[in-house]
């Protein structure tokens, strides 16, 4: 029996408000003087980065080197995996280590599934291929609710590449879980074959949606996915999806402006948006650290994690 | 109310656990008073102390206090609450629990003197870990102790300066503190182990 974070429907409505609940605690220790907690002393939390992830990868060290725990960075680029080593392999070197809790980023969706069947500690998805990435979700989730309290019928909209994003895919199941209602808006060829199964709304038309929004995430244009033709030009797509001044103006007062980053500035988001105090860039960046602060300790913390699925062996 | 009641929202899982009320409200109420005099004695007006409760009941017994020593006094006293969740020896026992709330006044600790407040002494590892999270905080000039309740079974090397209750007990007894902000009435419970 493993306890484990990959997706984020893995989480009920109470795991996910006590680990937003949590981090809501844990926040105020980035004002103290010792910004640490003997919590996971003695424990192992082993980094594993078969892609390149600068922001997530010190993200999760620093949470867990703020909870005290031994942290071991593990990244593809000049190690075994270059060498051919296959992810059971590796798997079975870091159980040989003795980790505690492993966070794992891998291109291949379904990767931390497929290694959470041969470790012993609790997996965490740090993001696997176009699949999931549930801890940017929560840590969206807890920058929403410190903005705008309770997400209980509050309207988000998440615009952009939705096909590749693992991001849209994790926030709607969490927000969906909240009691929030998601609107996904992407050009036709941006959206995948299945969303119409997804828990939320989809649309086309931008200006359409922006009235009724309280959040407005932005999702970034991935060049580097942007292998077949999915929209003419950059420039046209910034035209048609993109967040500048005018459309931020069409937003209720109170609403906020969001970006997993990194940020193409001038295609998805304008630089006066970006830089908005309605913006919540800068902010996610500080709450990631809290809300994985907060997921390490519930998955790590005790004698059994208190969130989180309970899978069983060949799953 | 009888001895035996319990809490509404606390049905008791056994009937024949048996429940004995060895503190109503008004011994509660004298209890606080006379320490809340206690400190100001022996801190001599009470001019640098800080009160910080241990959640949950802590918190609310450290309330009262304040506002003792506030009516006595005339000036208001700090007080906060520190949560030692993170800090407690026995967390890999258990599985991970909710945290509570650290809330230091905007005076802080640093060269105060503290009195953490708990509502029962028993071994002393809440407060060991109060120690360790308080030094992680800042550094108070002394820190003292009050209780509600001390029932012994100490099982580290700390005592209490300030008591509102010595309560013998068998280790296996449980002593529960009832305040009205979160439990609807004041008492201090001890019931019977199975």
């Amino acid at each position: 029996m493993k306890h484990h974070l990959i997706s984020a429907a893995d989480l009920t409505k109470d795991d996910a408000l006590l680990i937003l609940d949590t981090a809501e605690e844990l926040a105020s220790i980035a004002d103290r003087p010792i910004k640490k907690l003997p919590t996971l002393r003695g424990r192992t939390v082993v980094n594993l980065f078969f892609e390149d992830s600068t922001r997530t990868r010190i993200s999760f060290e620093a949470a867990a080197k703020r909870l005290s725990a031994d942290v071991i960075n593990f990244s593809a680029k000049g190690s075994s995996v270059s060498k051919g080593e296959s992810l059971k392999d590796t798997a079975l070197t870091l159980e040989a280590m003795g980790a505690d809790g492993v966070v794992i980023r891998h291109g291949a969706s379904g990767a931390p599934h497929r290694l959470a069947n041969w470790v012993r500690g609790s997996v965490v998805n740090a993001g696997d291929g176009t699949h999931e990435h549930p801890t940017q979700a929560l840590l969206d989730a807890y920058t929403m609710r410190r903005r705008l309290g309770d997400l209980d019928g509050r309207r988000v909209t998440i615009v952009g590449d939705i096909l590749h994003s693992r991001v849209a895919r994790s926030n709607v199941l969490l927000l969906e879980t909240l009691g929030a209602e998601v609107t996904l808006v992407a050009p036709p060829t941006l959206f995948p074959v299945a969303v119409g199964t997804w828990p939320c709304e989809i649309a086309y038309d931008l200006d359409a949606v922006l009235p009724k929004t309280d959040v407005v995430m932005m999702l970034r244009v991935q060049q580097e996915r942007m292998n077949a033709a999915y929209f003419p030009t950059v420039r046209e797509y910034s035209r048609r999806y993109g967040l500048d001044g005018r459309r931020m103006a069409a937003l209720p007062q109170h609403a906020v402006v969001m970006h997993p980053g990194p940020m193409n500035r001038g295609v998805e988001i304008a630089a006066e948006v970006a830089d908005s105090p309605r913006s919540t860039i800068v902010e996610q960046v500080a709450n990631g650290v809290t809300v994985r602060m907060a997921v390490l300790y519930l998955l790590l913390g005790g004698s059994q994690p208190a969130v989180g699925t309970t899978r069983l062996e060949g799953e | 109310m009888s001895a035996a009641s319990v809490p509404p929202h606390r049905p008791s899982p056994d009937s024949d656990v048996s429940h004995k009320a060895v503190l109503e409200a008004p011994d509660i109420r004298r209890a606080l008073t006379r320490i809340a005099h206690e400190i100001l004695e022996r801190t001599k007006g009470g001019r640098d102390i800080v009160l910080l409760g241990i959640p949950t009941r802590g918190v609310t017994l450290a309330a009262r206090l304040a506002r003792r020593i506030e009516e006595v006094e005339g000036h208001p006293v700090p007080q906060g609450s520190l949560d030692v969740t993170m800090y407690r020896d026995d967390l890999r026992m258990r599985p991970a629990r909710a945290l509570g709330r650290t809330e230091l006044p905007p005076e802080g600790v640093d060269d105060r003197l503290v009195v953490l407040i708990d509502d029962v002494l028993f071994s002393g590892r809440t407060v060991r870990a109060a120690l360790d999270a308080l030094n992680d905080l800042g550094r108070p000039r002394a820190v003292q102790l009050a209780t509600l309740v001390d029932r012994g079974h100490r099982e580290l090397p700390i005592r209490a300066d300030y008591v509102g209750k010595n309560l013998p007990t068998s280790a296996r007894e449980t002593v529960r503190v009832l305040v009205e902000e979160v439990d609807g009435r004041d008492a201090v419970l001890l019931e019977a182990g199975k």
